[in-house]
């Protein structure tokens, strides 16, 4: 006790499968629920959560993952990692956690701020207009450590 | 635990200082534990999410998560972040007479 409360979040998404994204969703929309600020930053594959076209086609890899408890090989078998996305999608349903887009979409309601890595947006050749529109901007790494004055850093 | 005089009623409250007994709760109570909350006056608006939520409540035994909130009630996720600012979902819940929601999402 006497410890100071969190009163903001930054956090980076790194990760584009369906396993990578939703643990920084949940932790944003969370830090809204408790009126905690909250700033979501999407870089590398992770941008692949705003892109509107990809965001609510991403998967689970079931490659390269041993809490799967599935041998690699059978991992590999085509239509494993769209059969292991299709089970955790209801799984997530049962919990009420939202598709990607409409996720994306209840944070920002929420007056969660979301935002996309320049660098990112160059190596992948993706426009603004590719990104949903809940997007607030596309920032440097310099200005997210701006925006990020007074929080704390999650890194996913 | 610990019992509180409210609108002329004396309601009990747990740790968290949510109510113990959800039929105890009435819309005078509700006003006072609104302005605890920092919320001077609940407005019709309010009270619809509120009267949403003790309905799911009592049909399911859990407070309801913000996404079943804003389709249920008919209250966009913006405007429930105004009615109830920092938390609405926990802040409906107290207010509304519920234990704290014990959901992630």
């Amino acid at each position: 006790m006497g410890e100071k409360a969190i009163e903001k979040v930054s956090i980076i998404i790194s990760k584009g499968s369906l396993e990578g994204v939703y643990p920084g969703l949940i932790m944003a929309n969370g830090a809204r629920m408790e009126g905690i600020q909250a700033m979501v930053f999407f870089t590398f594959f992770g941008l692949d959560a705003l892109h509107k076209k990809k965001m609510n086609k991403l998967k689970v890899a079931t490659v390269g993952n041993p809490a799967m408890g599935i041998p690699t090989i059978v991992g590999a078998i085509p239509g494993m990692s769209a059969f292991a996305t299709m089970m955790m999608k209801k799984e997530m349903e049962k919990l009420d956690i939202p598709p990607v887009g409409e996720f994306l979409e209840m944070i920002h309601d929420a007056g969660g701020e979301i935002y996309g890595c320049k660098a990112a947006m160059d190596m992948f050749h993706y426009k603004r207009e590719d990104l949903c529109d809940q997007v607030d901007g596309i920032l440097t790494v310099g200005e997210f450590y701006e925006k990020s004055a007074g929080a704390s850093i999650i890194f996913t | 635990m610990a019992t509180k005089e409210l609108a002329g009623k004396s309601v009990e409250f747990d740790e968290e200082g949510y109510m113990v007994d959800f039929k105890q709760w009435d819309e005078e109570i509700a006003g006072e534990l609104a302005r605890e909350e920092g919320i001077e006056e609940l407005t019709e608006r309010h009270f619809q999410v509120i009267r949403y939520m003790r309905s799911e409540y009592e049909k399911n035994g859990i407070a309801p998560s913000i996404r079943k909130l804003t389709k249920g009630s008919g209250v966009p996720t913006k405007e429930l972040y105004q009615l109830f600012p920092g938390g609405p979902a926990k802040k409906a819940a107290r207010i509304g007479g519920m234990p704290k929601p014990k959901g992630c999402v």
